[in-house]
């Protein structure tokens, strides 16, 4: 993924329209370009030609629905670490060969690795923590999510 | 059961993203074998249920300059966490909010806001915000910023 800010005259004020209307949803009829494209002021073609420009260039990391992987019955925790520096590379690599490891940061505070677990079952989690726990010798802190609250998270484009 | 086999086979086909054609909807249903009615049907009950958040765009935040981001981190009063974790998911700022148990001693934070903004000094900048909404009802609070990537890898599900 595109890490780096695009220059400011990468996309002009149509994009910008369509990057901010559209987070906030995309229609479920029949022609959802067409209706959406009504309301920026552009024709349905247009409109299609934009977004697959903007996908391409990275500017759109997702365009569809969004799941929630929990309500498909997957299983996810948030998991800390603290690794003594000496070690840490050799537990990187511990850790990051269990494919349960979905994703894996290394932060600045004494629990140093956090990592998400990602199983088809709730049991998974357990088995895999204990596991690491096993490998590395080191406690593994699970911070499984109690409650999850509406994100009104949103890019001025 | 909250999705059937119909519902997995229109999420594999669409946890990529939607095709970019005047009728999506029936371009979907055409390559599954079902009515375009079928599938908006199916996606809006997913929606409802909450299976699926919403159909939209996700803008790369990165490419539009935001590109700093920490782990907030709070301890709040037990019995005003909800409430309070509420307003602060609704922030526009934050990306990610949850109520997550403490691990004592280690750990006494229990709610958990990623907070993005254009570089660290409008990070720090949004978490007083944040501070100023919880008030006096958080005890102590951190942030952790990532220093590297150890591991990325998307979440796709098996069609099932």
């Amino acid at each position: 993924m595109r890490r780096a800010p695009l220059p400011p005259d990468a996309i002009d004020a149509t994009d910008r329209q369509i990057l901010n209307l559209l987070q906030d949803g995309f229609p479920l009829t029949p022609f959802p370009f067409r209706d959406t494209a009504a309301r920026l002021g552009i024709d349905e073609a247009a409109l299609i030609a934009r977004i697959r420009n903007l996908r391409e260039e990275g500017i759109i990391t997702r365009f569809g629905p969004f799941f929630d992987a929990e309500a498909m019955g997957g299983a996810f925790c948030l998991c800390a670490m603290a690794v003594p520096g000496v070690r840490f590379e050799e537990v990187v690599t511990l850790v990051n060969a269990h494919p349960e490891v979905a994703h894996n940061y290394e932060r600045a505070h004494r629990l140093n690795m956090w990592f998400v677990l990602a199983t088809d079952t709730p049991e998974g989690i357990e088995t895999t923590a204990r596991a690491i726990e096993g490998e590395t010798g080191l406690r593994v802190l699970r911070f499984p999510k109690q409650r999850e609250f509406f994100i009104g998270f949103r890019v001025q484009a | 059961m909250k999705v059937d086999t119909i519902d997995r086979r229109i999420i594999a086909a669409t946890q990529g993203g939607l095709p970019l054609t005047p009728a999506p909807y029936a371009e979907i249903a055409g390559w599954l074998g079902l009515s375009e009615q079928e599938v908006i049907a199916r996606l809006a009950a997913m929606q409802d249920r909450g299976v699926i958040r919403r159909i939209a765009l996700a803008p790369n935040h990165y490419a539009l300059g935001v590109t700093a981001n920490g782990m907030s981190v709070w301890d709040v009063a037990d019995d005003r966490a909800a409430a309070l974790g509420e307003r602060v998911g609704a922030l526009d700022f934050v990306s990610h909010c949850y109520l997550r148990p403490r691990a004592l001693p280690d750990w006494p934070y229990n709610l958990f806001a990623m907070v993005h903004g254009r570089d660290r000094a409008e990070v720090e900048a949004k978490r007083e915000e944040i501070a100023a909404l919880l008030g006096d009802a958080c005890r102590a609070r951190d942030i952790l910023y990532s220093t590297r990537i150890l591991k990325k890898t998307g979440l796709r599900l098996k069609e099932g």
